[in-house]
């Protein structure tokens, strides 16, 4: 469960300000499926980041799972960010050196699982987003479809409590990208609380609550 | 991340660059093999001049005449005053002393050799029977001069001269010709090839009389002293000096050195040379250092969007200064390894191309050239690490 209260998002550039986020309250319960839409520049990103503990508001509360998390230390941030929050990004962000297999099994290495319990759950993890005959394939030898389900893969891979999107599918067609949406879709039929940020009307109306954003503030919020 | 993945990772990292890892673990290595073959040519002559001094004697004092300029020890030219000569006499007075174990007077010069149908110019050292032991020889034949017999017309024969001019190895009982007298061959030394510039394979010793009589002169070249233990040389020196000075009217007109002494000056000039070598080896460490900084930071630059990802999957900042840690561990340990294989390659093919230089590198050097690779390794790589580990998330994912 998140918990947003007057947070607030500056960046300075030069001796100009902007707001990118300004005042946002927002509640979004465990398990919701959520789109954020809005104009380029209206601070989407901003907010998925402040929301996934990337970055820190300038002001205002933030609650996760009724913790306060507002002023958290870096190292505590990046715990959170291993035990609950699952990012997924645009440009997929794997490690180019690394294998489809050992790209998802970052968290784990981070997170201390032992080696043997590792291989198993990376194993299921290939079986249950249709990458087993591309274990042993780098990034550039997969397609944008496969990146992107090793990326989700590996957000997935530690059972975060919210799975963070930010334009998931803004790097792939259309065909591709309803496919990916649909393997979100069956995590958030899990459980998982699914924020996913979209230019896609489309893609945005599947969602079962939509905000709107327009100049750091939230200007739309239905059911 | 615990510490065994942090190394499997980041090795996997290294092992992936695989062009700008081997740049610098040669750079590495390089440095490192210089190290251990610079201490080890430097050691190499350290332990020649030692081995050489070792092979005149132990507990060896010397008593040359003249006085020598410097109280250091060091054998000096003999300047000043033409010094009074040093004679058979004060060589009994020495031997006489209760520090001294035995002693051999010594005359050298250059004579005609004639025998077995040959003739050429030797260098004769005139002597007594004490020489042998005095000066570690050996015989291969015969014995050597008689003891207390000195009047006796005896040779003995450096092994290269006996072979050149006895080929069928036969010279023990031989007549031979040394300048005008005749000698009767009684032994033969055994070869022990050169020692101080003396090649003892090449000599003739007769007795000290006859020495003095064929080069006309009654004063010593040197008098060979061994001292009864370590701990008597110096007492042996100091009362050598008492004695000479006595019987040379109070005048300190001769030097009186000991092995020990000039040993230990050669030991400690060549140590300090070795050091400065392995000094100068270690900084093209340094510099090696330098390049693992650079790479290291470009590779922080360069994996923006990866530590960026990193963060965002979770991973403290202490994970992420570990793992180019690890890196430059790995650089420096294979930079390290191979510098010491290449070092100790090269102190082997020095030693194959001259066999005389003993060109061990020492185990000090090995260790600490390896101890600097990896130690400026580790350093050059601290501030990369703790810049990667420092970098805003969300500005590294997007690759700002
Ligand atoms: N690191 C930053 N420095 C300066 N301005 C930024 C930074 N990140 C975002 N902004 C600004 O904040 C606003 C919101 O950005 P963002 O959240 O990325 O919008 P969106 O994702 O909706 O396109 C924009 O005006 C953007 O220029
Ligand atoms: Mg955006």
């Amino acid at each position: 469960m998140i918990r947003l209260d007057a947070i607030t998002r500056v960046f300075r550039m030069g001796d100009q300000e902007v707001r990118a986020l300004n005042g946002i309250n927002l509640d979004i319960a465990s398990g919701e499926y959520v789109s954020i839409m809005g104009p380029s520049g209206s601070g989407k990103s901003t907010l998925l980041n402040v929301i996934g503990l990337l970055d820190r508001p300038d002001g205002g509360r933030y609650e996760l799972d009724g913790a306060d998390v507002t002023d958290l230390s870096e190292n505590d941030r990046a715990r959170v960010r291993r035990e609950k929050i699952g990012f997924v990004f645009q440009s997929f962000h794997l490690v180019p050196r690394l294998t489809a297999a050992e790209n998802i099994e970052l968290p784990l290495i981070l997170e201390g699982v032992a080696p043997v319990e590792r291989k198993s759950r990376v194993e299921a993890a290939l079986d249950a987003f249709d990458l087993k005959d591309r274990a042993r394939h780098r990034p550039s030898e997969l397609s944008g479809g496969q990146r992107q389900r090793v990326a989700i893969a590996r957000a997935t891979i530690l059972r975060p409590t919210a799975l963070l999107a930010d334009e998931p599918t803004g790097n792939l067609d259309h065909r591709i990208g309803a496919e990916v949406m649909a393997l979100l879709e069956g995590l958030h039929h899990a459980g998982t609380t699914l924020i996913i940020v979209t230019h896609d009307r489309e893609l945005g109306a599947r969602a079962h609550r939509h905000i709107a954003m327009r100049d750091g503030e939230i200007v739309g919020d239905e059911t | 991340m615990n510490l065994r993945d942090t190394l499997t990772l980041s090795f996997s990292t290294v092992a992936s660059y695989r062009t700008r890892s081997l740049l610098i673990v040669l750079a590495m290595a390089l440095g490192v093999a210089a190290v251990v073959v610079l201490t080890a040519l430097g050691d190499g002559a350290r332990r020649y001049v030692v081995g050489q001094f070792s092979s005149l004697g132990t507990n060896l004092v010397i008593v040359l005449p003249g006085r020598a300029e410097t109280s250091g020890g060091f054998p000096g030219a003999a300047l000043g005053q033409t010094p009074r000569d040093l004679t058979l006499e004060d060589a009994r007075f020495v031997g006489q002393l209760p520090q001294v174990r035995r002693y051999a007077p010594l005359n050298v010069g250059v004579a005609e050799l004639a025998g077995g149908g040959r003739l050429r110019e030797v260098t004769v050292l005139g002597s007594n029977a004490e020489l042998l032991p005095i000066r570690h020889m050996k015989l291969s034949q015969g014995s050597f001069l008689a003891r207390g017999s000195e009047r006796s017309a005896q040779i003995v024969l450096g092994s290269q001269l006996a072979r050149e001019f006895f080929p069928d190895g036969r010279a023990v009982g031989q007549r031979v010709r040394l300048g005008d007298s005749r000698f009767l061959v009684s032994g033969v030394l055994a070869p022990q090839g050169e020692s101080m510039g003396f090649n003892s394979d090449e000599i003739a010793i007769i007795p000290i009389d006859y020495a003095q009589e064929l080069f006309n002169t009654e004063s010593l070249f040197r008098i060979l002293v061994e001292a009864k233990s370590r701990n008597a040389i110096e007492p042996a020196k100091a009362a050598i000096s008492h004695v000479l000075t006595l019987r040379h009217d109070g005048e300190e007109d001769v030097t009186v050195i000991t092995q020990d002494a000039v040993l230990a000056t050669f030991d400690r000039i060549l140590r300090a040379l070795t050091l400065g070598v392995a000094g100068i080896a270690a900084v093209s460490l340094a510099v090696a250092g330098i390049l693992v900084m650079n790479v290291m930071l470009v590779a922080v630059a360069q994996r923006t969007t990866e530590i960026g990802l990193l963060k965002a999957i979770g991973a403290p900042a202490a994970d992420i200064r570990r793992l180019f840690f690890a890196e430059a561990l790995w650089l420096s340990l294979a930079g390290g390894a191979l510098g010491f294989a290449l070092g100790h390659a090269g102190s082997y093919f020095i030693r194959l191309a001259y066999p005389a230089l003993p060109a061990w590198p020492p185990a000090w050097a090995s260790v600490a050239g390896v101890a600097t690779a990896l130690f400026t390794g580790v350093v050059a790589s601290l501030l990369p690490a703790s810049r990667a580990a420092k970098l805003d998330p969300v500005l590294a994912l997007s690759g700002k």
